[in-house]
């Protein structure tokens, strides 16, 4: 089999306002991120025969066909690929990976991978009635389910279960994980579309946020946000021909472990580097930058022991002392992350990959890009995406 | 202002057979009829040799706490009036690891391996809720 490495790039970038944006729904911010990624690309509508959409938790019950439903609302015609995906924070890295698939088996040429979700709502009148904590119990979706009535609630919880094993087993601190906080906000000082651009965060000020689920505070866990982004990609011949400089698919894989990951803390990101790495012809040391699924500071420390960064425990020693942060030896999160530019679910980091494998990054382009490893990791370390992407085709 | 209560779990024909064994102050799990594997929270197939049929057996109710969190956020008003509240995973003795609450534990003994004994609680005259406690 001909090795797929280098045969497709990301030609396209387009990121909508991010945050607490309110007007567009979730259809029509994955439109307007596509028409950004092809303005950006210098290509138009007409060109685009794949269409990939990663719907995010507002799109509900409509996200099953929300290929369709973006088809339709850009009035493309005969596209020859679309699929609504689905894998949780996997997605993103997996849409990439399908495109080029069908890229280089001809069954499409220029494919737009997105995602958009829209679960903020604008703040009410300070006098409007309604809202929480004063309805019935019978309000609540999640009522009648066993965890709720032993007040169970939310991923964060599940996360939180983890990361307390993580503490028990290593000796993992808040100082730690508060680390990685505090790198991925210094990095957002650099990024003018992070919405904590303009606000600056120390490790005293981490520690004094409020806990949301201990052992997490607040500033343990990533943003919510309205928007969307998505990636135009196409072979790597006709990217070359572009506005943009390409930015090409070295390697990808995937990585599903299944069972408990409560009791073995790994992620799917070994089983997925394998195939990867074994893609790019390219070793761990080759990595010159990383943009890693943040859903918390936990997810990041986790991840970098999974992909061998250190040794498993040993990732809150690794962060500390600013490793990872700006001027460090490797930087991870180069525009803020989810912890702090925005939550576009996988494509927060391969959307910055892309902007630092260009040299677009401005004050925050990392000193070497000649190799990006970018994360996708989805439920509670279930499913795991990896890309490695590279201004350079050899 | 008025109490809110907790919200209850639906006694799904499912988890029937656990708030019956819970009633009657005991704790079960599902065994799986074909390979024998215990298996907590119910469900319809065996995910080692994935047979169907299945039963609930009792088990000792003794374990230790695998991990937990201490919720500070209220996701029902039911629960405000407690925040932070833990919540455990308990793995018991037999193997399963079961999602509870830990009574009768100050905040400075929860750790992970504290050794835990269930207790059971009314929720309703129907539901009945296995707890823990710390043990010896």
């Amino acid at each position: 089999m001909a090795s797929l490495r280098a045969k497709t790039a990301i030609a396209g970038l387009g990121i909508t306002e991010q945050g607490k944006v309110y007007g567009p729904s979730a259809t029509g911010f994955a439109v307007e991120a596509i028409r950004l990624a092809l303005e950006d690309a210098g290509l138009a509508g007409s060109d685009l025969d794949g269409l990939l959409v990663n719907p995010g938790m507002s799109w509900g019950e409509s996200g099953a066909m929300a290929s369709f439903a973006v088809q339709q609302a850009m009035g493309l015609r005969d596209l020859r690929l679309t699929a609504a995906m689905n894998l949780g924070g996997a997605t993103a890295g997996a849409m990439i990976q399908q495109a080029v698939l069908a890229i280089d088996a001809g069954l499409a040429s220029v494919v737009a991978c997105v995602f958009s979700d829209a679960p903020l709502k604008p703040p009410k009148p300070k006098d409007a009635k309604g809202g929480g904590g004063s309805g019935s119990s019978g309000a609540y979706a999640f009522a009648g389910g066993l965890n709720a009535a032993y007040g169970a609630f939310g991923v964060n919880a599940l996360y939180a279960l983890l990361t307390q094993r993580h503490m028990h087993r290593f000796g993992t601190t808040h100082d730690q994980l508060g680390a990685i906080a505090v790198a991925e906000r210094a990095w957002a000082q650099g990024n003018p579309q992070a919405q904590f651009a303009g606000t600056p965060l120390t490790i005293e000020q981490y520690h004094a946020s409020r806990w949301v689920v201990e052992p997490f505070h607040l500033l343990d866990c990533c943003l919510v946000s309205n928007g969307g982004l998505a990636v135009i990609v196409t072979s790597a011949e006709r990217a070359r021909s572009l506005r943009q400089p390409p930015v090409y698919v070295l390697g990808m894989g995937q990585g599903h472990p299944g069972g408990d990951p409560l009791e073995t803390l790994t992620s799917g990101a070994p089983v997925a580097a394998k195939t990867a790495f074994g893609m790019a012809g390219a070793a761990l040391s080759d990595v010159t930058f990383c943009e890693l699924y943040d859903c918390y500071t936990f997810t990041v420390l986790n991840t970098l022991e999974d992909y061998g960064f250190c040794a498993k425990g040993e990732g809150g020693p690794f962060v500390a002392g600013g490793r990872i942060a700006p001027g460090g030896a490797l930087p991870v999160n180069t525009g803020g992350g989810q912890l702090s530019s925005f939550y576009m679910w996988g494509m927060t980091p391969i959307g910055e990959a892309v902007i630092q494998c260009r040299g677009q990054g401005g004050t925050r382009q990392v000193p070497r890009n000649d190799l990006g490893l970018v994360s996708g990791n989805g439920g509670v370390l279930s499913t795991h995406a990896t890309l490695l992407l590279s201004p350079h085709a050899s | 202002m008025e109490a809110i209560a907790k919200p209850l779990p639906r006694v799904t024909p499912e988890l029937a057979p656990f708030f019956e064994a819970a009633k009657a102050r005991k704790l079960v799990v599902q065994r799986c009829a074909s390979c024998g594997r215990l298996r907590f929270p119910p469900r319809e197939l065996c995910s080692h040799c994935w047979s169907r049929d299945a039963e609930w057996v009792p088990v000792s109710g003794r374990g230790e706490v695998f991990s937990f969190y201490w919720m500070h956020q209220i996701y029902h008003p039911g629960f405000a009036a407690e925040v932070p509240y833990p919540v455990v995973i308990v793995a018991l003795e037999e193997g399963p690891h079961v999602l509870s609450n830990i009574v009768g534990c100050a905040r400075e003994q929860l750790r992970i391996g504290l050794p835990v004994e269930v207790t059971f609680e009314d929720a309703s005259d129907e539901v009945t809720l296995p707890k823990f406690r710390p043990r010896g």
